[in-house]
């Protein structure tokens, strides 16, 4: 069977499914959320350039690293508020985040 | 033909391992580990695709920077991480439930409409034939001109997570002398000297102002 656009989009699928998974299943990691975040937006890397090879159009693989820049920030920025919070409570138990409000 | 479908499965089949690596295993180290394994191998199926700019990024970017920066937090936040995976458990069939729905639903989606989308039949930029342009010529044709203005506000995200991500973690030390440029600036040469009158067999007596 000829690799197509259907395999590529199967991959990225199962991808961002273990990523919503992840984030179910590390209720209390925050590093583990993170990296399941990382995860959903690789699958939507895939599935950008996919379509990009597919149609023959470059604007996709453009996206694509535009993608890659949005998720290198957010996992800078996460893992900062990650370490403050680490610092000023002692655990990344996420659940006790509720006790951050006021 | 069956050399490319033999590279696929073994890309495809890794990145999916590992990514199941990735949430279930029980270290972190582990964990990060494993994605940069995913990484690696989903920057192989971008070479496949033909993509090849976007999968050494993807190397440089993602298991360069964004993964070492995961093991280096791993690594510095001193966590029981067994305590963590208390409800692991508990969360398994909830979350269980509704990865197989999402997962049904995209694979219906794309085993019984792929082929019956209406996939746009105007093309913005067309892909040039790899022999006379390659994909990182091409990229760089469309993104310092039609799309400079993407290519600077991916460079202003980038910039503000910088500034960000240093505001936050950074921390003021109270015990530790550092140089204040404003108050030597500031400092007065009238006022830095006094002269002083010492008399004989008295010593001088240090006013201070």
């Amino acid at each position: 069977m000829e690799i197509g656009l259907a395999h590529y989009l199967t991959i990225a699928a199962i991808l961002f499914t273990l990523g919503v998974f992840g984030i179910f299943l590390n209720r209390k990691n925050v590093i583990i959320i993170l990296m399941a975040i990382e995860l959903m937006l690789l699958a939507v890397n895939i599935n950008l350039v996919a379509f990009s090879t597919y149609l023959g159009d470059m604007i996709g693989q453009i996206f694509a690293m535009l993608v890659l820049t949005v998720a290198a920030a957010e996992a800078a920025i996460g893992l900062a508020i990650l370490v403050v919070y680490f610092r000023n409570r002692g655990t990344i138990d996420v659940e006790d985040v509720n006790a951050m409000k006021g | 033909m069956i050399i490319e479908q033999i590279t696929f499965y073994i890309f495809a089949v890794i990145t999916v391992v590992s990514g199941v690596m990735v949430i279930g295993s029980r270290n972190p180290v582990h964990s990060v580990l494993f994605l940069i394994l995913a990484f690696f191998n989903s920057a192989g199926l971008f070479i496949l695709m033909g993509a090849e700019f976007i999968a050494m990024i993807l190397v440089i970017v993602y298991v360069g920077a964004v993964a070492v920066l995961f093991l280096f937090v791993v690594m510095m936040l001193h966590v029981d991480f067994t305590k963590l995976r208390a409800g692991f458990t508990r969360y398994l069939p909830i979350g269980g439930a509704i990865g197989v729905i999402l997962l049904a639903e995209l694979i219906l989606v794309l085993t019984t409409g792929v082929t019956d989308f209406e996939l746009p039949t105007s093309i913005t930029a067309a892909t040039p034939s790899p022999d006379e342009v390659s994909n990182t010529e091409a990229l760089g044709n469309l993104l310092y001109t039609e799309y400079a203005y993407l290519f600077q506000i991916a460079g202003f995200i980038l910039l503000i997570a910088m500034v960000g991500a240093i505001v936050l973690t950074h921390k003021k030390r109270n015990e530790v002398k550092k140089q204040v440029i404003f108050d030597q600036v500031n400092r007065d040469p009238q006022k830095a000297v006094t002269l002083q009158k010492i008399q004989p067999r008295e010593g001088g007596s240090w006013k201070s102002d």
